[in-house]
């Protein structure tokens, strides 16, 4: 083994394969009788042991954060890629590979920019001074977490990038120029003409992503597994914690179902806050 | 008039100002969104030691591009990459098969549930496939249909109906019957209006529809994982995976076989980047 031990939890998130499993097969057969349905009422077991309140702290934390930095980030770049420059065509392409790239081959990359002793993260930030010695980046719980969301804000910006620079092709030069000739600046014509033209495209992009990130499970898997112990889980990642390490059908059927009843009260939420129907 | 000669000066001079910054910050913001491929690239062509090495070398020092044969050779990524491909492809045009004429129907027929329908498409985007594992095994297990193709192609066929109905019912909203009723008076068939007239207007739609069908397919993991067990039907994206053990990862095989299986969607995706505004432009004015 070429590979040092202290590296034996470098890569996390080797999961585990329930196909070869006939335990769940028979689980399966077992319990069709909808008996998951009264293990529902064995949930606040499932809670205390997995500590669930922090997780979902977490996950609100997680989901809210992510959208927001990934609509404060995209505004600009689809601001810039919007204006014309040499090698624009590039950079949008550029900007496309981390959409088309599995999440899980991207957040692999990470995990590796970032490992304390081999990741070229440390390398930089040594040479530059900014550190004395290698950090690991992915040490504790706070720290981990904050990489995470730097993760899952760097996959979602494309995204929500194009669907942006989509709603600003529906601007219109016209408009533009005429507030132009009739003196408003830069700044007064971002904020009153194009930001809520953009209104329709930027709440697409927000539900869209409110949903993905909540739903997003392989940043969180690849990197840090949600560990150490539940530490970084959110609740997505928890379901299948307990779909896989507890095989228990029934508490997992319970989490899935919580799970979508959060999304639901999210969307519901955002959509009330950001009163859709107004748009109409 | 000299002053207006002056203002014109200064006004050339801020625009080129401005393009300069903004060409700047548009390379900036390439660069940081090809850093982690970047690093995927350098080390995907470091040897075995020179990836253990402190500090970490930022360029490889042999460029041992061998990696990638030796991946070739080690994994099976031609059958990995076969089915990655037959399954998103055929995903993706069941999808449009079913979509089309679904979201025709709703976005030119006022009906009574029209709303309840798109908020139920809506619905079951939500879902997420990695909390309805436990539910989509037990159903592929009913069904005889573990460790097949025809599973993944119909589950991913499932997770992306939503969206692209979604995006083409509003393309279709938005295209006037005017341009319809006058194929009908031609005497074309409601069939053969929406074949020939129809579709290709809708183009920006269908192709986005498409690619996002495509690219959810071919980059799918946790289900794949759970239902193929034999490499024959197993995608890239679990084929790799192989080349993490519990105490040590082969970075540079990894990095090797991602790059072969990241490049063939980045490319199909560049092709028609400049549909893609366009299409999600109907979606999103909506």
């Amino acid at each position: 083994m070429d590979w040092p031990s202290h590296c034996g939890d470098c890569f996390a998130g080797s999961l585990p394969r329930i196909h070869n499993d006939q335990d769940l097969v028979y689980e399966y057969r077992r319990d069709r009788n909808l008996a998951w349905f009264h293990r529902t009422f064995e949930l606040p077991h499932t809670f205390s042991q997995s500590n669930l309140v922090p997780v979902l702290e977490r996950t609100l934390i997680w989901t809210v954060s992510v959208v927001f930095f990934t609509v404060i980030i995209s505004l600009p770049v689809a601001q810039v890629l919007h204006a014309k420059f040499p090698g624009r065509r590039l950079v949008r392409y550029a900007l496309i590979v981390p959409w088309a790239a599995s999440v899980v081959m991207t957040s692999t990359s990470w995990l590796w920019i970032l490992n304390g002793y081999y990741g070229v993260l440390n390398r930089i930030l040594l040479s530059l001074g900014l550190i004395k010695d290698q950090v690991q980046f992915l040490g504790n719980p706070t720290q981990s977490f904050a990489w995470l969301i730097l993760v899952a804000v760097f996959v979602s910006v494309p995204f929500t990038t194009y669907v942006i620079l989509a709603g600003l092709t529906t601007v219109g030069e016209d408009i533009m120029e005429a507030s132009t000739v009739d003196g408003a600046s830069g700044w007064q014509r971002y904020k009153h003409i194009t930001f809520p033209l953009l209104r329709p495209a930027l709440l697409i992009s927000m539900v869209i992503n409110l949903i993905n990130v909540f739903n997003s499970f392989p940043i969180i898997w690849v990197m840090t597994t949600g560990g150490p112990g539940y530490s970084t889980d959110t609740t997505t990642t928890l379901a299948y914690k307990i779909t896989f390490r507890s095989a228990d059908i029934g508490q997992s059927a319970s989490m899935a179902t919580i799970n979508f009843a959060i999304i639901l009260v999210f969307i519901a939420l955002f959509l009330k806050v950001s009163r859709w129907k107004e748009n109409d | 008039m000299s002053s207006t000669v002056a203002t014109l000066v200064t006004k050339r001079k801020r625009f080129t100002g401005r393009k300069v910054s903004l060409m700047i910050s548009g390379w900036v913001i390439g660069l940081i969104f090809l850093a982690p491929y970047i690093e995927m690239l350098i080390t995907s062509v470091k040897s075995k030691s020179e990836i253990l090495a402190i500090p970490t070398t930022y360029a490889p020092q042999h460029w041992t591009w061998s990696n990638y044969i030796t991946i070739w050779k080690q994994l099976p990524l031609a059958q990995y990459l076969r089915t990655s491909i037959v399954v998103s492809l055929s995903a993706t045009v069941l999808v449009l098969l079913i979509a089309v004429p679904a979201a025709y129907y709703v976005g030119r027929n006022k009906f009574r549930g029209r709303t309840a329908f798109l908020f139920l498409v809506l619905v079951t985007q939500m879902f997420s496939p990695t909390s309805l594992i436990i539910g989509i095994f037990r159903e592929v297990i009913r069904f005889h249909l573990v460790d097949t193709w025809l599973a993944l192609i119909l589950i991913y066929a499932a997770f992306n109906l939503a969206f692209s109905i979604w995006i083409l019912s509003s393309f279709f909203a938005s295209i006037p019957i005017e341009i319809e009723e006058a194929a009908w008076i031609d005497g074309a068939s409601r069939i053969q209006a929406l074949r020939r007239v129809i579709l290709p207007v809708a183009l920006p739609g269908l192709i986005t529809a498409f690619i996002f069908t495509f690219i959810s397919a071919w980059n799918e993991f946790v289900i794949a994982l759970t239902i193929e067990s034999s490499p024959v039907h197993q995608p890239i994206t679990v084929g790799l995976e192989s080349l993490i053990g519990q105490y040590q990862v082969q970075w540079q095989y990894l990095f090797a076989g991602s790059l072969i299986a990241i490049v063939p969607v980045v490319i199909l995706f560049a092709l028609i980047e400049k549909w893609l505004v366009s299409g999600l432009t109907a979606g999103s004015v909506k």
